[in-house]
Parts: structure tokens; C-alpha cells; sequence
């Protein structure tokens, strides 16, 4: 039998690892938005675990509209990508580095 | 099952603004590039009557409808009427900036209209879910209104760095969410505060959920050490976006936290003494008063001095919050108005002196600004004297308020703190004013500014002395949105 915490420890140890993706990575700006999607993913495996463990659905609705906002947030990171990647032709997150001060 | 259709009367302003902003995606359609004052004009009437029906559902009691999942209240009301107003009027500013740019398009008073909507239900939200889906409406629409230039490289950098660490926030926020669900088995904010009063609870995870939460808080609202993205954004987007940012989404912001930390978490302020809210608030804002102040001091540029007085400011608001009494959220909500309409002033006196092909970013670009317009460096006088909090500017009395809030509960360190770095504070606003009066001006071309502009503009820097000399009447609207 899974308990309980073993489901809060491996969605801790992926919402780690997708923090230590955002803060690490200085290469590609895709990596970095499927960090962003991970750390989602992290919370909904919190969110299942709690939902089955409580005996109540709702968390299981939350994780729904997450993955559906996921799905728009990923479409409007995206398109900013693209823009960015027009003006830019480079896509390194090293490049982001016009605005200082 | 049946269903009740005057539940749905609480909810009539968000139904007016979809409605609104769905109309005038399909009317922008049909339009030409020089109708599009036709978008405009919709845009803004809708806005009004957008106010109009949030003052008519207005009533002093509570209203709990969709499973207590929404919330309508007498601070519901009073802040809905205010973003609604306050978008007017950035839009208002706006469109001179737009037209002279080549952005004035439909899109962008689509993507402000669905903005303006997550920040109405945001400010309506009951449950943790509601505030979440305002929270990824108004944000989703920011991230692509401040890409709205899509030839500026600088648009494009500071939407990518919105971007990711919206998400980031988010992200946070989500998962002290899933722990505080997990901790009490409840999302719904009224639930949530009477589990949270009974002693068996396992503290530890709650503790944990409500530090991301605050995290996630900070990060929004743009509190020291979260605020990197601030001055990015502001910077890199259209100056039209960043006026918009920077009045509107702070009462959204504001909203945020009262509905998470006042309705739902009330009960962990202090229970431990520095383990709730009040002691994570009183460093974020200590923080953000002293980093905010300080960097402002060194900048060049306008728009990234004012996003670091912005920082600064929100230290004040966290300030009121962390009091934790009604009459500290009053004074919040009271700078957080009167915030907005300074930096609606501040911000629309940038869009005023810039025009095509040249932009007022630089300080320098103010050197003078008595000689070229008397009448506007007044008005900028008025509004600088009023951010840093010189009587008898209404900025005086929100910061006066605070501070009594905080004294009021035996913090008056804090307060000292507070006083210090907006003694600090003063010096870049009324180095602006200095440049503008005892400076020779770099140009002498004339404003170019248009007539509305120009009308808001002024009502706008007289609004500060008025409101500072009557401070009452804003004074009792903010009271009675807390029920006193």
C-alpha cells in the first residue's frame, strides 16, 4: 500500500526539480516551459493524492481547470516565443539581457 | 435540479463585461483600421455601465452564491466600481499612444476587457479555485498585452520574463493551495477559516502551504525579494500596458490578498507568534519599502523609477494588510485607491509627453517641462508630491493611515521603518520636480498631447489635491467596505 506521503514526497521532489530547471537552465526557453508544465503537474499529483486520501472530489475538479490552464498558458508562452524568436533569432535565455538597471 | 436564476443577479457585472468583451471582439471584426475608434468607443461606454450595474447590485449585506464558491460584498463593490473606473481611464490614455504607433487595434481592448474581467472575479472569488482562474485570466491577458509591440525586442524580452515567472508564481501559489486543501479537505474560503479554528489540525503542512502561498503573493503583488519582473515589465512594455499594470491590477493584487489572507487564512496571522502571515508580511515589507526606495533612487529611466516607487508603495499596502485589524485593511485599501491614481497620473504624464517616434523614458526628457507647459508640471508636481507623501496631497494621509494602523497594534518599529525609507523615497520625486522647474529644457517643441488627454490629466492631478484636502468622504467608502 502507497501512503500518503510517498505521493507528498515524489510531488515535492518534481516541484524541486522544475524550480532548480527554472533557476539553472541558461540555455533554451523551452526547457524552461516544460519546468513550468512540471511544476503543474507536481501540484496536480499533490492534489490527486490529497483528493483520494480525503475521500473528496473536489481536488480532483481543481486539477481539471489546472490542466486547462496549463493548456493556455503553454499556447500564450508560445506565441511569445515565436515574437521573441522573430526579433531575435535566438531563443537563449542568455540573450534576455536588453533591459538592466 | 432547479435552478434559481437571481443567483445570478451578484454576479451581473462580470456576465456585462464577458458579454462586453466578447461584443467587441466579434464588432472588431467587421471594422476597418480607421473605425477602430468605434472598438474604442464601445469599450468605454461598456466600462461605465460595467460601473453603473456593480453600484446597482450593491446592497450592504453579504450575498454567497455558485456552492459559496462567490462572493459578493461591500468591498466587492466598492472595488470592482474602482477597477472598472480605473481601466476607463488608462484606456482613455491610451489611445493617443496606440494610434500614434500603429497598435491601435481591436486586440487590445479585447485582451484589457478580459483582464479587467479576472480582476473583477478575483475580487469576487470565495473559493481558492475561483481566485485561481481570475488569477490565469487577468495574468494570460497581461503576458500578451505586454508583447503587444511585436516588433520591439524590448516587448518581446519583458513578455517572456513576465511570463516565466508569472508562471513561477503561480506555480507556487498552486502548491501551497494543494497543501492547505490537503491540511483541511475544503477550497471554499468561509469553510476553510472555521476548519482552520479548531486546534487538531497538522500544523506542519499547513505551515508549508501558507509559506508558497505568500511566496506566490509576493510574487504577484511584486514584493522585495520577488520583484525582479517589476521593473522589467514595466520598462519593456508599451508605456499604454505599463499604466494599465501598474493602476489597475494593484487593486486586483490587492484583492488577492485580502480574499487569501483576511477571509481564508485569518486565523494563521499569528498564531505562533512569527510562524503566520504577519511576520512573512512585515519582512516582505520592510523589504520592499527599503530595496524599492533605494534602487528608485539610482535610475534614468522614468518608467523603471517608477516601477521601483511601485515596489515601494506596495511595501505601504502589505503594511496596512499585516495589521490585521479592520482599520488596517481600510488603510490598504485606501492607498491601494489612492495608489491607483497616482500612477494612473504619473504614468499618463509620460504617455503626454511622449508622441510619435520618441518616448519621455529618460528624466532628462522632464528638464523644463515648467517652461514647455506650466500647467502639466503642475499637475506632475501635484502627483510627485503626492507619491512621496507631502501633505497636502492625498499620498500624505494614505501613508498617515497606514502607519496609525500599524501603530495600533504595537508595531511601531515597523511604522519607524516605514517613515525612514519614505523619507529616502523623496528625494528621486522631487528630483523630478526640481528637473522640471530649475532646469533648462533639452526641447522646446510643445505638448502634443490630445484634448481628452489633456482633460483627464488635469482632473487627474487635481483629484490628488482634492481628495488630500477632503480625504473623508474615500476615507468612509473604505470603512464601509470593511464593515465599520
Amino acid at each position: 500500500m502507497i501512503a500518503l506521503s510517498d505521493y507528498l514526497i515524489l510531488g515535492a521532489i518534481l516541484f524541486s526539480l522544475s524550480i532548480v530547471g527554472i533557476f539553472i537552465n541558461r540555455k533554451n526557453l523551452i526547457v524552461l516551459m516544460m519546468c513550468v508544465e512540471l511544476m503543474l503537474l507536481a501540484v496536480n499529483m499533490n492534489f490527486i493524492a490529497f483528493s483520494h486520501f480525503l475521500g473528496d472530489t473536489t481536488g480532483q475538479v481543481f486539477v481539471f481547470f489546472i490542466m486547462t490552464v496549463a493548456a493556455a498558458e503553454a499556447a500564450i508562452g508560445l506565441a511569445i516565443l515565436v515574437v521573441l524568436f522573430r526579433s531575435r533569432r535566438s531563443i537563449n535565455v542568455e540573450d534576455l539581457d536588453s533591459l538592466k538597471g | 435540479m432547479h435552478f434559481d436564476s437571481s443567483i445570478l443577479i451578484p454576479v451581473l457585472p462580470e456576465i456585462f463585461v464577458l458579454t462586453l468583451a466578447c461584443i467587441v471582439l466579434v464588432v472588431d471584426l467587421f471594422l476597418k483600421d480607421e473605425q477602430r475608434i468605434i472598438t474604442y468607443g464601445i469599450t468605454q461606454i461598456g466600462l461605465v455601465f460595467a460601473a453603473v450595474i456593480a453600484l446597482a447590485v450593491a446592497q450592504p449585506d453579504t450575498q454567497v452564491v455558485f456552492d459559496g464558491s462567490y462572493v459578493r460584498d461591500a468591498m466587492s463593490d466598492v472595488l470592482k466600481v474602482a477597477i472598472y473606473l480605473v481601466s476607463f481611464v488608462a484606456f482613455l490614455y491610451a489611445k493617443d499612444y496606440l494610434k500614434d504607433r500603429g497598435m491601435f487595434k481591436g486586440e487590445f481592448y479585447t485582451l484589457g476587457l478580459f483582464a479587467v474581467l479576472g480582476m473583477s472575479i478575483m475580487v469576487s472569488a470565495n473559493s481558492f479555485l475561483v481566485i485561481y482562474l481570475g488569477l490565469e485570466l487577468l495574468a494570460l491577458s497581461l503576458y500578451a498585452l505586454v508583447a503587444f509591440n511585436r516588433d520591439s525586442k524590448q516587448g518581446a524580452e519583458a513578455a517572456m520574463k513576465y511570463f516565466v515567472l508569472g508562471a513561477l508564481a503561480s506555480g507556487m501559489l498552486l502548491y501551497g493551495i494543494s497543501m492547505i486543501y490537503g491540511a483541511t479537505g475544503t477550497i471554499r474560503f468561509d469553510e476553510l477559516s472555521t476548519a482552520l479554528a479548531s486546534p487538531d489540525l497538522n500544523n506542519m503542512v499547513l505551515v508549508f502551504g501558507l509559506v508558497f502561498v505568500v511566496v506566490g503573493l509576493a510574487f504577484k503583488f511584486g514584493a522585495v525579494p520577488f520583484h525582479m519582473w517589476v521593473p522589467d515589465v514595466y520598462h519593456g512594455a508599451p508605456t499604454a500596458v505599463t499604466l494599465f499594470i501598474s493602476s489597475a491590477t494593484k487593486i486586483a493584487a490587492f484583492a488577492l490578498a485580502v480574499r487569501l489572507l483576511k477571509d481564508g487564512l485569518g486565523e494563521l496571522q499569528m498564531p505562533g507568534g512569527w510562524e503566520g502571515w504577519q511576520g512573512m508580511l512585515i519582512i516582505l515589507a520592510i523589504l520592499s519599502m527599503g530595496v524599492g526606495n533605494l534602487i528608485a533612487v539610482a535610475q534614468t529611466n522614468i518608467k523603471r523609477m517608477l516601477a521601483y516607487s511601485t515596489i515601494s508603495h506596495v511595501g505601504f499596502i502589505l503594511l496596512g494588510i499585516l495589521a490585521g485589524t479592520q482599520e488596517g485593511y481600510t488603510a490598504a485599501m485606501f492607498y491601494t485607491l489612492v495608489y491607483a491614481i497616482m500612477s494612473l497620473g504619473g504614468f499618463g504624464m509620460v504617455i503626454a509627453m511622449s508622441r510619435r517616434g520618441f518616448e519621455a523614458e529618460r528624466l532628462d526628457d522632464y528638464k523644463g517641462l515648467s517652461h514647455r507647459s506650466p500647467w502639466f508640471a503642475a499637475m506632475m508636481l501635484l502627483l510627485m508630491f503626492s507619491m512621496a507623501g507631502v501633505p497636502p496631497t492625498v499620498g500624505f494621509f494614505a501613508k498617515l493611515f497606514v502607519l496609525d494602523a500599524v501603530v495600533s497594534v504595537d508595531l511601531t518599529w515597523v511604522a519607524l521603518v516605514g517613515v525612514f525609507f519614505s523619507i529616502i523615497g523623496a528625494f528621486y520625486y522631487i528630483r523630478i520636480i526640481k528637473l522640471m522647474y530649475f532646469d533648462k529644457p533639452l526641447d522646446d517643441s510643445p505638448l502634443t498631447a490630445g484634448l481628452d488627454t489633456r482633460i483627464v490629466l488635469s482632473l487627474n492631478g487635481l483629484s490628488v489635491l482634492a481628495l488630500g484636502m477632503f480625504p473623508a468622504g474615500l476615507l468612509s467608502i473604505c470603512t464601509a467596505a470593511f464593515g465599520g
